[in-house]
């Protein structure tokens, strides 16, 4: 029996070892020079380059894939992030893992939610903006949590609840086929066009 | 639930079963040395691995070289995975400057992916240098699929010859599945998902600026890098700012081809496939949910093809998709529940979004749960810990019912045809005729073995969540009440079955969770894989025994009814005690708060 494996061990360590060369290094540097010459935007993390208008010093102002964090009145507020030191750390992604029935998940629901209504009133509020998303880097909200916002986002850009909602409406990305996943909208893109249209006015 | 949930499935399903046809009939060719198509391609290469690995590809091996071969790979697999991880801080292509892994973790990291369960006992992008997720994870994502694969064309082998006791060649097999199956279907996957938006460079990070500068609370730390403690024994903190974004980036795209295809499941990230730059879109949710299942069910056309009878893979078929989708049916429905603990704050009645990401919604993220613990996947779109506790369960359980409802690429078939041995068994005690599964005589030594490999994934789910509980440090969990006793049992329910997904705010990083749940993934896996290679070739050198009428059809629809109750029973009569301290308490406390 062991002369028997002793004689595998050979092959075993060879196929590894052209595996490992195949597997490991030709097909992810192979895929990565296909990413380079088809897809170079969404290879390169999805980068949105060349804003105008805001103190951007250089560089991009974000990944349309990945969210970020907004609490000023003029801007549209994405979801909850639980990831640390910082909400929105894209070094390191991570939800609450809180369980249904830990009162710190309640308690942190509730204080979202008391928050969102000293700034909107008492309408019903919209379940994703107390809620934690998993990646911590969620960058989208339902169409309804945006309607939620609306009024405060106008009248804080004195803009008209018309032109913001139209606004809106262009961010809004409907399910995959109409029934696909969930309509949706993308807070950051949303929030640079809303700075682009203040720029133009 | 709603007409649109319900629409998912049902949609999910359909595409899966129409997907696995044609893919179910190539592989046949692939395992029976037929031209498939590729070898035009790849059979150079293949002809030129033989060549340099030595191997003569012809001679055919028994059951124990089978084996054999099989654990050389997998051992030297292991010892490079720990190896890469050690050294990583010297070797190339380590942008972030990531230092040697724990060795604990690494040691766990290597068992885990070797054996195919790719359980996380670390943060991908804050742990794992590029060098270390390709050369030590990606290939293992390749080799530990190949190995499964390998290993349920010898039992096929086994079930279909007669007076023979030759397996096949394990070298072979391993090589074709990589290069005529696992390859081709990664490479287009990888060019969906990166046109879809999943990274693919070998840079290490990109920054951006916040559009607002984030304030947070940031703990203070002494001189030696710990937390300083306030008089209330919580963290102390200062306001601080943050104005820019560091978004890790990396060879992504071809790593999550792999780890969905292969029913790997190690993300790329820590979170796995809710990051969304492993899952960007609902288009690539379905295309990932399609990968994880696809090669599984197609699998068992593949059984029926090789064994001459292709109701016999229709049967194994219909008997899992029944499952699945009963399951599914189940944890959608549980996700669609509202959490009263929520209520009365103001915020509309809808199931909670906690842990789940908003592209998918409840209908997207409660599927995947359900594919991804049917398959032996792992990977997550959603963080479980945070579902209804019910809405855990069921995905708990598709894992303690051995990983065969369609189960890991491989694994899965050859753990559900042991189960059908099981179920003839079961069916001749009642008639009191001598079993027979495919014209072979089912006999005390097929018995024991397929006892065995029923039996071995129970016991160590069940004894590893007795030993955490009682032994376990506690501060690896993280909920309080019943719902940390399932975070203990989810943990070993997925790596006593070789799943890899995890309620995930347990702690699994100490030496404890590292060691135990090294040990149950090690044994789960060739434990089970020495009894299934020893059962095909004990069923090889039997003869074929002509049908009579006193044979159990096992095609029809009373065999997959058995087959299915086979299933169920072993599995709730097992984990029906155990899921009652867990989700089952917890259902019930949070249910009657109202």
């Amino acid at each position: 029996m062991f002369t028997m494996f002793a004689q595998q061990l050979k092959p075993a360590f060879l196929m590894l070892f052209w595996m490992t060369f195949l597997t490991g290094l030709a097909y992810p540097l192979a895929m990565t020079s296909a990413g380079k010459a088809l897809f170079p935007a969404q290879a390169s993390g999805s980068l949105i380059l060349g804003q105008s208008g805001h103190a951007v010093p250089a560089g991009p102002a974000g990944s349309a894939l990945i969210g970020q964090p907004f609490e000023s009145g003029q801007y549209f507020w994405g979801r909850p992030s639980t990831t640390s030191p910082h909400a929105y750390n894209a070094g390191a992604s991570s939800g609450s893992n809180l369980g249904p029935s830990n009162p710190a998940l309640a308690e942190a629901v509730a204080e979202r939610a008391a928050k969102l209504k000293a700034a909107h009133g008492d309408a019903p509020i919209p379940m994703e903006l107390v809620t934690a998303s998993g990646s911590g880097l969620d960058p989208h909200i339902s169409p309804q949590a945006t309607a939620y916002q609306v009024d405060r986002v106008s009248t804080a850009r004195k803009l008209s609840r018309d032109s913001v909602s139209a606004l809106v409406a262009r961010h809004t990305q409907g399910p995959l086929w109409g029934f696909w996943g969930e309509p949706r909208v993308n807070v950051l893109e949303l929030n640079l066009a809303l700075d682009a249209l203040a720029d133009k006015e | 639930m709603n007409a649109n949930s319900l629409f998912h499935l049902v949609f999910f399903v359909a595409l899966l079963l129409a997907a696995s046809w044609p893919l179910g009939l190539y592989m046949a060719r692939v395992y029976q040395d037929q031209p498939c198509g590729l070898d035009r391609v790849f059979g150079p290469v293949e002809r030129l691995l033989y060549g340099l690995c030595g191997v003569d590809a012809r001679q055919e091996m028994d059951w124990k070289a089978y084996a054999l071969s099989m654990v050389g790979l997998n051992a030297l697999g292991l010892l490079a995975v720990y190896a890469l991880q050690r050294l990583q801080g010297a070797l190339p292509l380590n942008p972030a400057d990531l230092p040697a892994v724990d060795p604990f973790v690494a040691f766990n990291t290597a068992v885990s992916f070797a054996t195919n369960t790719n359980w996380q006992a670390y943060g991908g992008e804050t742990t794992m240098s590029h060098l270390t997720q390709m050369l030590a994870l990606t290939v293992q994502n390749f080799l530990s699929a190949a190995t499964g694969m390998a290993v349920m064309a010898a039992l096929i082998r086994g079930l279909a010859r007669r007076e023979t006791d030759r397996l096949g060649n394990f070298w072979r097999d391993v090589t074709r599945s990589v290069l005529y199956v696992l390859l081709p279907l990664s490479i287009v996957l990888s060019l969906a998902l990166m046109w879809q938006g999943v990274p693919q460079t070998l840079e290490g990070s990109a920054t951006a600026a916040f559009l607002e500068p984030a304030s947070y609370d940031k703990p203070v730390l002494d001189e030696t890098g710990r937390t300083v403690l306030d008089e209330a024994g919580k963290p102390r903190t200062e306001p601080a700012t943050q104005a820019q974004q560091s978004i890790a980036l990396g060879p992504v795209a071809s790593q999550v081809a792999i780890k969905q295809l292969g029913t790997n499941g190690g993300g790329y990230y820590n979170v796995n496939s809710a990051h969304p730059f492993e899952n960007p879109t609902p288009l690539t949710n379905l295309l990932e949910m399609l990968a994880i299942l696809l090669i599984p069910a197609a699998l068992c056309h593949t059984f029926g093809v090789m064994v001459g009878d292709r109701r016999q893979g229709f049967a194994v078929l219909a008997a899992m998709t029944i499952l699945f989708a009963g399951f599914a049916f189940l944890t959608l429905q549980a996700e669609s529940a509202l959490n009263p603990a929520l209520a009365g704050m103001g915020v509309e009645s809808a199931p909670s979004l906690e842990g789940k990401e908003l592209r998918f919604g409840v209908a997207g993220s409660a599927l995947w749960a359900a594919v991804t613990t049917a398959a032996s996947n792992g990977s997550v779109n959603a963080m479980h810990d945070s579902f209804t506790p019910l809405g855990g369960m069921w995905p708990m359980l598709l894992m303690q019912l051995g990983e065969v409802v369609y189960g890991g690429v491989g694994s899965g078939l050859y753990g559900m045809l042991v189960f059908a041995v099981v179920a003839v068994f079961v069916a001749g005690l009642m008639v009191g005729r001598t079993p027979e599964y495919l014209g072979k005589k089912i006999e005390p030594f097929e018995t024991k073995m397929a006892a065995l490999i029923i039996l071995i994934p129970p016991f160590l789910c069940l004894i590893g969540t007795a030993l955490a509980a009682v032994a376990g440090p506690p501060e690896a969990v993280s909920n309080p009440g019943p719902h940390g006793f399932s975070q203990m049992l989810y943990a070993f329910s997925s790596m006593g079955n070789n799943n890899g997904s995890a309620f995930a705010g347990l702690t699994a990083s100490s030496p404890f969770w590292t060691i135990a749940g090294a040990v149950a993934m090690f044994v789960s896996r060739y434990w089970l894989i020495i009894p299934v290679l020893a059962l095909a070739g004990s069923m090889a050198g039997k003869k074929r025994l002509q049908e009579g009428p006193g044979t159990l059809p096992t095609h029809g629809p009373i065999f997959v009814g058995l087959l299915m109750a086979v299933v169920l029973v072993v599995g709730a009569l097992t984990f029906v005690p155990a899921l009652a301290l867990g989700p089952v308490a917890e259902h019930l406390a949070l249910y009657q708060l109202k």
